[in-house]
């Protein structure tokens, strides 16, 4: 299956190159930090996690949001997912593979990542999220080699996937809640110790990551004349309309819990985050101001053109909204969910953090990463496809 | 199968590159290199906590259970040889005999292509400041 | 009074030393030190101060510290427990403060308790500094957190441990800490010790680059019978060290006699440094 990775088109060949590109370089930068430590980062003692956690973060919720295909098309038999499905599986594969490079990339002493499992840790929720993670990147390994190679030989599944398939239902559940436990169990960071963390992140997951499928496909039909018909994209849009209702919905609610609360320790991560605080010097910080509100007006113009039929049914209006979602909950689940857990510090003290450009090359490479295990795995099955149903396609 | 000649070809070059090493050796004749030789350390005479026969292959053993006793268990000093209680301590105890660490232990490691982390952390004397400089800088006085 | 506190240090600390100096000045020490144990009878419950035996406590069972801010906050610029602690633990001076690593530091009051600060707060409370370190909890988060058991609370006397062979460098722990305890290595101390030109201490190792550290009560002066270093630096004798299980111990009857704040009490992380403000 995999050999129809090496044959394809020019546009195929160039895009696999420019990733190839950015990864290189992304490497380059790596080794730089693999030599001189984690002082390349912006980090400090008091920003401890920065844009790698942050990317972390946001890609176990495009992770997990693999269940919105799975769920209506195995469990409720949702006939019209039947194509996109697995390229919704297809998208968790990167993203597993993502999170654990970012939780690699950001180590302070990479070469000792297996003493989470020579010595485990089952009061550390670190050790569950690795655990989880693991588990997950290969149950979406298994059932979607295993589906796809089904159809590939125009059989059924074999009997056994499918209890794997139900088990993968809750397992995505539980890497978003899993890692949401991370922060939300922390008595030092009142901004991230919220009960409503964990939902918090499965509806921000199941908003970005189908809003993430949409644009896919959607490339997909313009680039490669495989279209998944519009009727499965209408109905993620949908899935994306609610999840992203209802993940505005919980910020309010957090909002509106520090805020009438007025709890210093509970707002001023708030004010940090959309009007700026003073440090002890009396020095503004408000680095992140413009990043929150550009995300609040993104969250505010995706719910308009999503929340009208009329709009949504639009394509090309669709598209907008779509990423607006994707960058709106990029902003504010990655960056200024985990730089505002930090600033304040526990002294009440702000200090400053910016990312550093090797360490946006790393991120930038590790994104390329993804991105080119997705265009493979793509490749694959459109590949694959084409070869079942030579009908079906006009070249 | 048409495809037999290609892979005869691409197994003949695999086993070429990895045999390079060796085939390089023999073409060139070139003969192995000596054994190291350790210079043999200032206080010779002195018995080990071990013989050099369990010492030399699994001295880093010796070491690792001493770490995780001192570190993890507080449990900090051995009997010697000569029965006097001796600090479980790379090097504050074995540096005090092999006080030669590039000639000795550096030797062998070098040979061995082996960089173990140890000394990323741990220092020999002539790294170190000399034991007067810890009593100037005790405890300040006022005036 | 058969000494006075200043000569008393003096001694002390000649005291700790006699262990390198040898047995006679030890003794000397020792002679000293019970003569001034028996003086302090007129301290009357001013404990402040009071004689410090030659060796901590051994076996204790829960280690404690008091720190006596009134006295610490009499001289703003003394340094010498910070500077003694980070001599001989071998901590860099980084110039930059994103890399910086401390594990005892002076904060600002208002920083340092948040929760005890007013607007009309005692004018020289409110500019004084608080003496922060890690707090060696009895119900430690960063032990929690931490996911491969780099980090530990030592069961028989409380001391809250690091292995610096193990740590991964995730840093969880320092996310973990509610009093910023913690630091981690960003650069690599050996090469910025060389660059200095400066020499490390040789009774202590130094760390590698991508590790985290902090304070560990001096682990390894305990377990030769010293002080911590900040204690025994301190020239007002404001740092007491003791076991908290032991009824006679001088962290107890401090604690006794003194009115005493923790840091974010709240938390249920139950610290176990207590400060006199």
């Amino acid at each position: 299956m995999i050999e129809k990775a090496l044959e394809g088109g020019k546009k195929y060949w160039t895009l696999i190159f420019v990733l190839l590109g950015i990864i290189g370089i992304g490497v380059i930068a790596y080794l730089k930090q693999f030599n001189e430590g984690l002082t390349i980062t912006g980090l400090s003692r008091d920003v401890s996690w920065g844009l790698y956690i942050a990317q972390f973060t946001f890609l176990v919720g495009v992770a997990a949001s693999a269940v919105m295909v799975v769920l209506p098309y195995y469990l409720h038999n949702y006939k019209q997912f039947g194509k996109i499905t697995i390229l919704g599986e297809f998208i968790a594969i990167p993203a597993c593979i993502m999170c654990m490079t970012f939780i690699f990339v950001d180590m302070g002493q990479p070469l000792r990542i297996l003493n989470v499992f020579l010595h485990p840790s089952p009061h550390s929720m670190m050790f569950w999220d690795t655990v989880v993670l693991f588990g997950y990147l290969v149950l979406n390994l298994v059932i979607g080699w295993v589906t796809l190679g089904s159809e590939t030989k125009g059989i059924a599944p074999p009997k056994w996937i499918k209890p794997i398939i139900i088990i993968s239902i809750p397992w995505a559940v539980s890497i978003h809640t899993v890692t949401a436990f991370l922060y939300a169990g922390l008595a030092a960071r009142p901004f991230w110790m919220t009960a409503v963390l964990a939902p918090r992140f499965l509806a921000s997951a199941f908003a970005a990551g189908p809003a993430l499928l949409i644009l896919l496909c959607l490339i997909l039909r313009k680039h490669t004349k495989f279209d998944v018909g519009r009727e499965p994209i209408q109905k993620l849009a949908v899935i994306v309309t609610y999840a992203m209702c209802i993940n505005v919905f919980l910020i309010l609610m957090e909002v509106f819990t520090a805020v009438y609360s007025g709890i210093p320790e509970h707002i001023d991560h708030l004010k940090f985050l959309f009007c700026g605080l003073r440090d002890a010097e009396g020095v503004m910080h408000a680095s992140l101001v413009p990043w929150m509100w550009t995300s609040s007006i993104l969250a505010i113009i995706s719910l308009i053109l999503l929340l009208v039929p009329k709009f949504r049914a639009r394509e090309g209006l669709l598209v907008f909204a779509c990423l607006a979602v994707f960058f709106s909950l990029w902003i504010d689940k990655g960056m200024g969910m985990i730089i505002a857990g930090f600033t304040p510090n526990p002294m009440h003290n702000v200090i400053h953090y910016m990312p550093t450009l090797p360490e946006s090359l790393i991120t930038l490479a590790v994104w390329g990463i993804g991105a080119l295990i997705l265009t493979i795995l793509y490749k694959v099955v459109l590949s694959l496809r084409k070869q079942v149903e030579p009908t079906r396609y006009k070249d | 199968m048409s495809d037999r000649g290609k892979i005869v070809i691409g197994l003949i070059i695999f086993v070429l590159i990895f045999t390079l090493p060796m085939t390089y050796n023999m073409v060139a004749k070139n003969k192995a290199v000596g054994a190291p030789e350790l210079e043999i350390p200032p206080e010779a005479g002195k018995e080990c906590v071990r013989s050099t026969e369990y010492m030399r292959p699994f001295h880093m053993d010796l070491l690792n259970e001493w770490r995780d006793e001192v570190v993890r268990h507080n449990d900090r000093y051995i009997e010697g040889p000569d029965g006097a209680m001796i600090e479980k301590s790379l090097s504050n105890t074995c540096l005090d005999c092999h006080s030669n660490k590039e000639n000795f232990c550096d030797r062998c490691h070098n040979y061995l292509a082996v960089y173990p982390y140890c000394w990323d952390c741990h220092t020999t004397p002539e790294e170190t400041a000399q034991p007067e400089l810890v009593v100037a800088q005790q405890p300040k006085e006022e005036n | 009074m058969g000494i006075d506190r200043r000569k008393f240090v003096k001694v002390a600390s000649l005291a700790s030393l006699g262990l390198v100096a040898g047995p006679p000045v030890k003794a000397l020490a020792n002679e000293v030190v019970k003569e001034a144990e028996h003086g302090c009878e007129g301290c009357q419950g001013d404990y402040l101060g009071a004689p410090r035996a030659v060796h901590p406590p051994k076996e204790a069972k829960r280690l404690a510290m008091v720190v006596d801010l009134k006295t610490c906050r009499e001289h703003p610029d003394c340094t010498a427990c910070i500077d003694a602690c980070h001599l001989v633990h071998n901590v860099p001076d980084y110039p930059h403060p994103k890399d910086e690593i401390k594990w005892i530091w002076k904060e600002h009051f208002e920083h340092a308790f948040p929760e005890a600060n007013h607007q009309f707060i005692e004018e020289h409370v409110k500019h004084s500094s608080g003496l922060l370190f890690c707090n060696h909890c009895d119900n430690p988060p960063c032990v929690k957190a931490c996911p491969t058991g780099a980090t530990w609370k030592r069961e028989e006397d409380g001391v809250v441990m690091m292995d610096w062979h193990r740590c991964i460098g995730c840093r969880y722990c320092i996310a973990a800490c509610p009093y910023g305890s913690r630091s981690f290595n960003f650069r690599e101390p050996k090469k910025y010790f060389a660059e200095q030109g400066k020499k490390p201490q040789p009774d202590f190792p130094m760390r590698m680059r991508g590790v985290v550290e902090k304070c560990t009560f001096c682990d390894e002066r305990l377990a030769r019978g010293l002080w911590p270093s900040c204690v025994e630096a301190c020239p007002y004798n404001c740092l007491t060290f003791g076991d908290l299980d032991n009824p006679d111990d001088p962290v107890r009857e401090l604690l006794h006699h003194k009115f005493t704040i923790r840091r974010k009490p709240g938390l249920g992380t139950q610290p176990e440094v207590y400060y006199i403000v």
